[in-house]
């Protein structure tokens, strides 16, 4: 019943539920991918893909995730090689790297629903995802390159 | 070409070693280290106690330390570079390890002040060419050929004569073997094949897939998260702790209130410790701790009211601040330089151009928030650090915890950020005060709000600029008196000191509870910002160009410098201004936009920029901006530019929307939803950055383009509002002055 799906795995959940989905990754499954910035839903560090949809995991309480499937950026793909992951790489995006995980995330989402983002896309599906060094133009050129890079993929 | 020597220090040496299975390593030993490197035989292939070395497998594959602590300025992959230009081997070969803090081995591991590739330039290029050389003189010995007929290219030894070559990895062992060459050649600039080429982010696979990296990411068998509760304001001590519901609450395994550092150590610059105490809650997972937190009862003391050890005893806020500030800067201050007779210029001045610029305290806001491993034992200690200067913080860990510095490892961790903040290791210092007294592995966590509330910001400033104008409107004094709480961000000799006949620089400063710590570019990131507006206002008063006005200030500095201590080179600050200029004539500025410029030169680099401010959601915002930089050359291109986009996107999001406020002596913004960061909507649309072209030696990008980012941010709100921006944040005066009429 305590059941959750987790990067395609199933795990029993034994804990209190109002726990955040995000401290039950950390520290009970082990996957850190997903970062703690501001336990607000206000930095985006902690998105993941809760049946689907980006998620500030720092917010969503383990009774809302039971049941459900989530995906994080360790289970985004199989080889690291999503269409974002690639842009990020030919891009060469990150600084400190802290953040990206998140943006990725949120950027899934978007390139999901649109196939092609426009900017203004981008600027209302990535502004809840802060990135204190200053990488913002190189996302939305690694978003744009990787809509790309899904078109040629098919 | 200026460029330096490129030898290093004649007391350092290099020593080379066989590696256990055969191999090459590279041993730097450093001045202060001789001894302990002494102790060594370097013929022995038993494992040595080093982790700075050139490490060649014999696969030919080649593993490179990089020394110095990352927290996203990209130096793991820059400064292996260098030492793969020199060791002349290809880049696909080579594997990037990070060192952990060994003083011993390395000159410098301190990430900071934008000096990392500056300084490690010499040392690496050195290092690198040494073993190149090294190789050189095995295969020379193995061929019975004259070394001087021996190249290399790509990690492969060449003896074209004889039609004959080796593989780095074959030879590395008896190049081990080979007595240390001196005064090895460096490559010329023009042979440089992987310098000033792209190099992408060594750690880049890790980063997008997740891989644990950072502090905060580690674990260990048996590890207890802890984390502390500190008074909520400035000038408040903790004196008891009411535990009684804490120590009930599920996975609680203790509560404690801690001294970071006993109250008779001597404190270096570094130990900023903004509370004699913390209270620390220590338990089995975050969120249990987390949750704990929140029903810990602090009492706290009360301070008097006046002042105590010439600090204030009473509880800070900003609205008091201004008011002392701008009440100080009426006063007389200390005199830090004076050229000519500013007091007879400003006397017979025809007019006086006086403005005062202000900025209020900033918190550094790293996206990760502190936290540190720390595993302390009767003998030993070992931890994994976030920090940008380890050297700093070992000499009060090892006195605190009672254990002699070598018996203390320090792993550095990446950082989710730095700037400056990370410089400051009481999180270092906690976590293993907490460890050694649990008796247990610990990982320390700060909430968002403990790190934004915790103190050790950017100081508050305000500067007030003077000109003095003739009758026929030439410059003929200038005044600056700049003070801040608790310090001055004045640089007496910085520009335009050197380019004014009758020149007057002044300090001064207000003390204050509440702690300061280096925030990128240091004072440097507000003085600019006062000085490249007023130099802006001052040129339109003069009606003059404000990129010329400031070349023919540098040509006067250049021509017939006022003062021996001038603190930059005319020639090449004009360089970058001259740059900027030629580059913002051929960029279009976008139809409803505003355009500012600002120059700057700290941490060694020039830095010039330029913004065109439109409007978007009833703010404005920066649309496009460009930037020039004189850093001589470049390392990694690429990893430069987006260096210099983020100082860029920083200082544009810190001058129109940050700032800390207190009332109370409480902070009042402790999290993201109060505390205003730029965001992707706000971030321009277009960056452009171009290097000025020179063969001078390197220097830092963390830094220099922040500072001059916020005037040129100021001066493109004037072109755009036609209105003068003197009160950081900016977004807010907009804001005041901009007011929906209520009706």
């Amino acid at each position: 019943m305590n059941s959750i799906r987790i990067n395609k795995k199933k795990y029993t959940v034994n804990v209190d539920s109002e726990m955040p989905l995000l401290w039950f990754l950390r520290d009970h499954v082990g996957l850190t991918g997903t970062k703690y910035g501001c336990g607000v839903a206000q930095c985006g560090a902690c998105v993941v893909h809760l049946d689907g949809e980006a998620v500030r995991s720092c917010v969503t309480k383990m009774k809302r995730a039971i049941g459900k499937e989530v995906i994080t950026i360790e289970g985004l793909s199989e080889h690291g090689d999503h269409p974002l992951q690639l842009a990020w790489k030919d891009v060469d995006v990150p600084q400190c790297g802290y953040c990206h995980a998140g943006q990725i995330m949120s950027a899934a989402v978007l390139l999901r629903e649109r196939l092609d983002p426009t900017d203004q896309d981008i600027d209302d599906a990535m502004t809840g995802n802060i990135c204190r060094c200053g990488t913002y133009s190189r996302i939305r050129k690694a978003i744009h390159h990787a809509a790309e890079l899904q078109k040629q993929k098919g | 070409m200026r460029a330096e020597k490129t030898t290093i220090d004649r007391r350092s040496f290099l020593k080379a070693a066989l590696l256990a299975g055969g191999g090459m390593i590279l041993q730097f030993n450093w001045p202060g280290a001789i001894a302990a490197a002494a102790e060594n035989n370097p013929t022995e292939s038993a494992p040595f106690t080093l982790n700075s070395y050139i490490k060649i497998h014999p696969d030919g594959k080649v593993t490179l330390f990089n020394p110095n602590p990352e927290f996203g300025q990209n130096v793991k992959t820059s400064l292996p570079m260098i030492l793969a230009e020199e060791l002349d081997v290809s880049w696909d070969h080579v594997q990037v390890e990070q060192a952990d803090f060994f003083p011993e081995r390395f000159e410098r591991q301190f990430t900071g002040g934008s000096q990392s590739i500056r300084r490690a330039w010499p040392v690496l290029r050195t290092a690198g060419a040494t073993a190149r050389q090294m190789l050189i003189l095995a295969a020379a010995q193995h061929w019975a050929v004259s070394a001087d007929e021996i190249t290399t290219d790509a990690g492969i030894l060449y003896h074209k004569k004889s039609d004959q070559k080796l593989s780095y990895g074959d030879i590395a062992s008896a190049a081990a073997l080979i007595p240390l060459p001196k005064n090895v050649k460096l490559k010329a600039i023009a042979d440089f094949k992987i310098i000033g080429s792209s190099k992408r982010n060594v750690e880049i696979d890790n980063i997008v897939t997740g891989k644990p990296l950072f502090t905060s990411d580690y674990k260990k068998e048996g590890m207890l998260i802890a984390m502390i509760v500190h008074p909520a304001s400035f000038g408040r001590e903790i004196t008891a702790i009411d535990d009684k519901a804490v120590r009930q609450m599920p996975g609680i395994k203790e509560v404690f209130i801690m001294e970071p550092v006993l109250k008779d150590y001597k404190k270096n610059g570094f130990d900023v410790f903004t509370y004699e105490q913390v209270a620390v809650i220590v338990g089995n997972t975050t969120w249990e701790v987390m949750q704990a937190k929140k029903k810990l009862i602090l009492q706290l003391s009360s301070p008097t009211g006046n002042t105590r050890n010439g600090k204030p005893d009473f509880l800070e806020s900003t609205a008091r601040h201004y008011a002392d500030m701008e009440h100080h800067s009426t006063l007389p201050a200390e005199v830090k330089r004076r050229d000519g007779d500013p007091e007879s210029a400003f006397k017979k001045a025809a007019r006086i151009i006086e403005r005062t610029y202000t900025a209020p305290f900033l918190v550094h806001n790293t996206m990760e928030p502190v936290s540190c491993f720390a595993d302390v034992r009767a003998d030993h200690a070992e931890l994994y650090a976030p920090i940008q200067a380890p050297e700093f913080i070992t000499t009060t860990l090892s006195a605190r915890l009672g254990l002699p510095k070598e018996k203390i490892k320090i792993n550095l961790a990446r950082m989710g950020g730095g700037f400056g903040l990370r410089a400051y290791g009481h999180h270092v210092i906690e976590a293993a005060v907490i460890s050694q007294k649990i008796k247990a592995p610990v990982k320390l966590m700060y909430t968002r709000e403990d790190e934004a509330t915790y103190g050790i910001y950017r100081p508050s400033y305000s500067a007030t600029y003077r000109a003095a104008l003739d009758e026929n409107n030439q410059l003929i004094g200038f005044h600056i008196k700049a003070g801040g709480i608790p310090e001055t961000p004045l640089h007496e000799n910085r520009f335009p000191a050197g380019a004014i006949d009758n020149y007057l620089a002044e300090a001064w400063a207000i003390p204050s509870a509440i702690t300061i710590g280096a925030f990128r570019a240091p004072r440097s990131n507000f003085i600019a910002s006062a000085e490249q507006s007023f130099l802006d206002e001052l040129a339109f008063e003069m009606k003059k160009d404000p990129l010329d006005f400031r070349l023919e200030l540098l040509k006067r500095a250049k021509e017939k410098p006022v003062g021996q201590r001038n603190d930059y080179d005319a020639d090449r600050y004009a360089g970058v201004i001259q740059l900027l200029k030629d580059k913002a004539a051929i960029l279009a500025r976008p139809a409803g936009t505003g355009r500012g410029m600002a120059a700057y030169f700290c941490h060694n680099t020039y830095a010039a920029v330029m913004v065109d401010i439109g409007m978007k959601n009833n703010e404005p915002y920066v649309k496009q901006a460009l930037a020039t930089l004189d850093c001589g050359i470049v390392i990694n291109k690429d990893a430069a530019i987006n260096m210099a986009e983020g100082a860029l996107i920083d200082g544009i999001g810190n001058a129109l929307y940050g700032e800390q406020l207190f009332m109370d002596g409480v902070p009042l913004k402790s999290n993201f939803n109060t505390y205003r960061m730029i965001r992707m909507n706000e971030a321009p649309e277009k960056i452009e950055v171009h290097f000025v072209e020179n063969q001078d030696n390197p220097t830092g990008m963390g830094e220099p383009l922040f500072p001059p980012t916020f005037a040129a941010v100021a001066n493109a709100l004037f072109d755009y509002t036609g209105k003068r921006y003197y009160k950081q944040p900016f977004v807010k005066q907009y804001l005041d002055e901009n007011k929906s009429p209520v009706i």
